[in-house]
């Protein structure tokens, strides 16, 4: 057993759910969250927001040299997925039997991350699948 | 009175042939196909579990039911398969559909009827009063020992219900709820086991049969409904033979228990498997239909519902993700080594 469980439970909100920024000042969306806007500076008001999950391929690649920590899952892909809302997000993109290219459509979906040995935490997540 | 407002339904993308599995064993696949009714089965992602896959069906379910999910007052999950021992699916499932923090909430446990027998406990919630809904998921990612009988069959996925009483809301009301149970030692996993034990043939008729049929006759005695009163029925399906034989021993039709038999073609996703059923019903059922649905889990016990579908149903129908759409396209085939390692049950590694 590797992990304290505070940083899984702080993160929560985002890996489970997508939850992240919003400038109330001026729009602007962030994931992860922020709590400072870079466009407004100290003159930003940070909110939460939830994302819908559904975006398009921006980049990708197969993982077939990985770390320890998904060393049974490979290979495997990650890639940036630009959401509806416009953030760009980093995730593993899960391959069904649709083909994964840029700008194929996908949806986040609710998985396991990473297992933290026979007795640790269990991590859970979002990763994209293509629709 | 209590009812459905809401369903939704997961069941893993990747799928096994019984041809597969029976060839590395040396057994007869067609013996096995006619015998078992079953052609293939559901397999989880190596990334999947029981509470991914009850994360993915409640989702889905708050989306069909159109409510706000902070308003779900109970939150019960029922499985043979929950990923920890102790620390609840349950709380990951309110976390992930951004449920209130003041919900009740726990894991349930009865072989593969711990679902239906969360929906009981949520509708005595709504009829009381206590909480405007109530959800209960059944949700495995099942065990099968290589080379057992059960490989064939044991397979993943899950089924959430959400239960409420507003009447403009409700797609399908719940006429009456009634269980039979008992100690029966047909099927079971000690703590620790990584694999269930089963008692061959006794799983079938002090198991399975008696306490269906029990359950069922119970209903119809209690609501004077007989076979011919019910549009549609749905019953446990841990093969694809047991349930038309159960079905026709019953006096129900192969015409009534079709669309909800999908052992066949994704396997017994044990808790998911009745409530899984009842959910492709439910896609195509009209308004009036009535619904008769029979669960079982081993050790032993039934519970049966009575339901009928109201108007509610097709405005709601366009938010459904229907189950047909769910195990019939996007499947991924597997063979059997990366089966065994998806599973983990390869050893030495």
């Amino acid at each position: 057993m590797e992990k304290p469980s505070a940083g899984l439970w702080r993160k929560i909100k985002s890996r489970y759910n997508l939850v992240g920024s919003t400038c109330s000042k001026c729009g602007s969306n962030y994931f992860p969250p922020r709590i400072v806007c870079r466009k407004c500076g100290r003159e930003s008001k940070m909110e939460d927001r939830k994302f819908n999950g559904n975006g398009e391929v921006v980049s990708f690649t197969t993982i077939r040299v990985p770390p320890d920590t998904f060393k049974d899952e490979a290979p495997y892909i990650v890639g940036v997925v630009r959401l509806e809302e416009g953030p760009m997000v980093e995730g593993h993109i899960i391959e069904n039997s649709r083909p994964i290219d840029i700008g194929t459509k996908v949806r986040t979906t609710f998985r396991k991350m990473y297992v933290d040995g026979e007795e640790g935490l269990i991590y859970y997540h979002y990763k994209f699948e293509p629709v | 009175m209590a009812g459905i407002v809401g369903y939704g339904v997961h069941v893993p993308f990747y799928r096994i042939k019984v041809e597969d599995i029976a060839k590395v064993w040396g057994e007869d696949a067609e013996a096995i196909k006619t015998g078992l009714n079953i052609h293939e089965k559901s397999v989880p992602g190596r990334d999947e579990d029981a509470a991914t896959i009850a994360v993915e069906a409640a989702r889905r379910a708050v989306h069909h039911a159109g409510i706000k999910s902070s308003e779900v007052g109970a939150v019960y999950v029922g499985s043979e398969s929950h990923p920890y021992a102790v620390k609840p699916t349950a709380t990951v499932v309110i976390e992930s559909i951004d449920a209130s923090d003041h919900v009740m909430a726990a894991d349930l446990e009865f072989a593969c009827k711990a679902g239906t027998a969360g929906v009981q406990m949520v509708m005595g919630l709504v009829d009381s009063g206590m909480i405007k809904y109530g959800m209960s998921i059944g949700s495995d990612t099942s065990q099968g020992r290589p080379g057992d009988a059960l490989e064939y069959t044991a397979s993943a996925g899950g089924a959430a219900f959400i239960i409420g009483r507003e009447k403009k809301e409700v797609i399908a009301n719940i006429l009456k709820t009634v269980s039979y149970t008992s100690d029966t030692p047909d099927f079971w996993r000690r703590e620790g086991a990584m694999f269930p034990t089963h008692s061959g043939r006794f799983t079938g008729e002090p198991g399975y049969f008696k306490h269906i049929t029990a359950a069922t006759k119970l209903m119809f005695e209690t609501t004077g409904f007989g076979p011919a009163d019910f549009t549609y029925a749905v019953f446990h399906q841990p093969n694809g033979k047991f349930p038309v034989v159960v079905a026709k021993q019953l006096g129900f039709s192969d015409k009534q228990i079709k669309p909800g038999l999908l052992t066949p073609i994704i396997g017994n996703t044990y808790s998911g498997a009745s409530m899984i059923g009842l959910a492709a019903t439910l896609d195509i059922a009209r308004p009036g239909d009535r619904i008769l649905l029979t669960s079982f889990g081993s050790g032993a016990g039934s519970d049966s519902f009575v339901m009928e579908v109201t108007d509610n149903i097709e405005a709601k129908r366009k938010r459904a993700v229907k189950v047909s759409d769910i195990i019939g396209s996007n499947k991924v085939y597997i063979d059997y080594a990366t089966y065994l390692k998806d599973k983990d049950f390869i050893k030495g590694r």
